[in-house]
């Protein structure tokens, strides 16, 4: 690796760059042999245009039929943001589900895109046309899809925080039933609609429609019925006091980095809950090896270091019933913007959050131009960043391999918490713990069903009475304490940069009061129990 | 080679095309000069006549910022000699940047 820069030992970063034994022209691909090479995949490699658009449709279908997670007829939402590797992603599944039936793609997709014009410094106007542009390239695409805006948060559910936990599924026999099943299924139904399409000639096809058939109808009918009420609302652009509160929300996180954290959080959030509404078991994400490097590198600055297999691997299954994925982690961005260039691949730009911004702006910006200036130099950085991410194992989480309590997560990413209050060893624990014992009551108690911040009982099913047990006299723990204390270390260190709680959208609130408030009566009803009972107990606790 | 060079500059996707004061393509005429026209000349002359606000958001040292993509006639320019790569007239020239944000 560092045998490059030494070979070119001149100054500057271009005399470091690898070169080829260059005479351009008459290079051939590295493949065909035949082709006039039109870009250099890793050094060396050089593609023609026919056999990089193999090369590049081969790595999509082998990264999903690698893993084997999605199941056909399963429904699979696409995470699009306008930029290139999620525009990508989406014109592969599009590519794959337009195959002969024995190469096809067996899943049913679907796309959200989230708007996130108001913390990104667009005008009304800019994220009107914006959103005109999006849905011009979706309906071009022809999937169902779900525009949201980033102000829905201020509406989410506290039940996104809540993984919920699904049996596990999807060894290999499972997997073969389901495809087997899946292709029997699919037969039936063609000679089915060959039946019916002989009947309709006899002009009769109305009387014979089989049970079956008309469920069939009934759903297309339903899922058209969908796409009509979905696209009214989304067109209109959310309303204004959301967009305020969330504009006044990152406007008072004070650094850069805090606000990508949390950007990224509510954005996660949102995703999770339209997966969940719509019956989505699996997101496809968008990320790149590119990202995921600089992620990974990330990440790892940021504290992260015990979420990175969950944060960059291959499916992400944090949440339990909905699992994320990244079918597009195989790719350098290089090759995707070669792709979408030859191909004709849509996106749509929309400036992010830290356009324009400097280099040192944040601990993701910093990154990113480190490992591009790294990558520049030594051609292999990335890859090994990368296939870093790859070695990575999820350790199995307390309580799911044994029958243990129920970990506790991080409020924030629904990481398993990494923190132990017990621990005094963990020297930031202990630096919190002593610095808001220190800190006079900062945020008020919150005003139950006062505008804006609805009662938690006329959200959560099951949870009643919460707001009357939150005014017992004995709590003794200030709202922002043991908003901290629900925290990933990450995410504590990340909140330092948030003053003030008030501004984070209710569902946030009202579930770190619902958890306080168990935790509350768990440690009251504690010296009331026998030993024996305990684990039941909790149980009983945790469906309260 | 003397002579103008009638060139086009593009920019793609956000950052470039942001720093390009908002503009995607740019036919440019490159004045006549005494050594030829190549990459490296280009960029210091971009750098000077089309970048509106925060050239080093785009050049860094005397090429592009890492993250940032060259083609030149729709093929990699590492196929063609990066820097040293002289231009022709009508080529075109495409800027795509892979940075975060554009």
């Amino acid at each position: 690796m560092c045998q490059v820069g030494e070979d070119y030992g001149g100054p500057g970063p271009a005399e470091l760059q690898p070169k080829l034994p260059w005479p351009g022209c008459e290079q051939k691909c590295m493949k065909c042999k035949e082709g006039l090479p039109v870009l250099i995949i890793r050094a060396g490699d050089a593609f023609c245009k026919d056999c990089f658009k193999a090369y590049y449709i081969h790595k999509f279908r082998a990264m999903l039929g690698k893993n084997r997670l999605i199941f056909p007829g399963e429904k699979v939402l696409l995470a699009w943001s306008g930029g290139p590797s999620s525009s990508s992603m989406i014109w592969q599944v599009q590519e794959g589900l337009s195959r002969e039936s024995a190469k096809r793609l067996r899943f049913v997709p679907g796309i959200i895109y989230i708007d996130e014009g108001a913390v990104c410094g667009q005008s009304p106007e800019d994220r009107t046309k914006t959103m005109a542009e999006m849905e011009q390239v979706l309906q071009t695409v022809g999937f169902p899809y779900h525009l949201v805006s980033l102000e829905e948060v201020f509406n989410l559910p506290t039940s996104v925080l809540q993984p919920i936990s699904q049996g596990p599924r999807g060894s290999e026999n499972t997997y073969k039933e389901a495809v087997d099943g899946f292709i029997q299924q699919q037969q039936q139904q063609q000679q089915q609609q060959q039946q019916q399409q002989r009947l309709q000639e006899e002009g009769d096809k109305e009387v014979f429609l089989c049970d079956e058939q008309i469920q069939e109808k009934l759903r297309e009918l339903s899922t058209q019925d969908h796409g009509a009420q979905e696209t009214p609302v989304s067109n209109s652009l959310p309303r204004a006091a959301h967009t305020v509160a969330l504009m006044n929300l990152f406007s008072s996180v004070k650094t850069l980095t805090a606000k990508e954290e949390l950007l990224q959080i509510l954005r996660a959030h949102l995703i999770l809950h339209v997966a969940r509404t719509q019956g989505y078991s699996k997101v496809m994400l968008g990320d790149s090896c590119t990202r995921l490097a600089i992620k990974l590198m990330t990440n790892l600055a940021l504290g992260r270091g015990a979420f990175l297999a969950w944060d960059t691997g291959f499916s992400d299954d944090r949440h339990g019933d909905v699992t994320m994925l990244r079918p597009m982690r195989d790719y350098t961005l290089k090759e995707i913007a070669f792709y979408n260039r030859m191909f004709g691949v849509p996106s749509v730009f929309t400036p992010a959050i830290d356009t324009k911004a400097p280099d040192k702006a944040s601990i993701h910006r910093l990154m990113e131009s480190f490992i591009l200036k790294l990558q520049a130099q030594y051609p292999s950085t990335i890859s090994t960043v990368y296939r870093t991410s790859e070695k990575l194992v999820k350790a199995p989480r307390n309580g799911e391999a044994t029958a243990g309590p129920v970990p506790s997560r991080c409020l924030l990413c629904v990481c398993a918490l990494d923190i132990d209050s017990a621990d005094s060893a963990t020297a930031f624990g202990a630096q919190t713990a002593e610095h808001l014992s220190q800190k006079p009551l900062l945020a008020p108690e919150l005003p139950a069903g006062a505008p804006g911040r609805p009662c938690c009982c006329s959200r959560t099913e099951g949870q009643q009475g919460c707001c009357q047990v939150i005014r017992l006299p004995s709590e003794r723990k200030e709202p922002r304490a043991s908003f901290i204390e629900q925290l990933c270390y990450s995410c504590r260190v990340n909140m330092k940069d948030l003053p003030f709680l008030e501004p984070l959208p209710p569902y946030l609130l009202m579930e770190s009061q619902c958890r306080r408030q168990r935790a509350w009566v768990k440690q009251e009803i504690q010296e009331f129990l026998f030993e024996e009972s305990e684990e039941q107990t909790k149980d009983e606790i945790c469906q309260d | 080679l003397s002579g103008k060079l009638c060139c086009w500059v593009e920019g793609e996707r956000g950052g470039a095309e942001l720093l390009f004061d908002g503009v995607k393509k740019h036919q440019v005429t490159l004045p006549s000069q005494d050594e030829p026209w190549d990459v490296r000349n280009l960029l210091i002359w971009i750098r000077k006549n089309l970048l509106k606000e925060r050239p080093e958001l785009f050049i860094q040292g005397d090429s592009v910022r890492p993250g940032i993509l060259v083609l030149i006639n729709d093929a990699d320019w590492e196929l063609q000699g990066e820097l040293d790569y002289q231009l022709q007239d009508q080529d075109s020239i495409l800027f795509i940047s892979t940075l975060h944000g554009g």
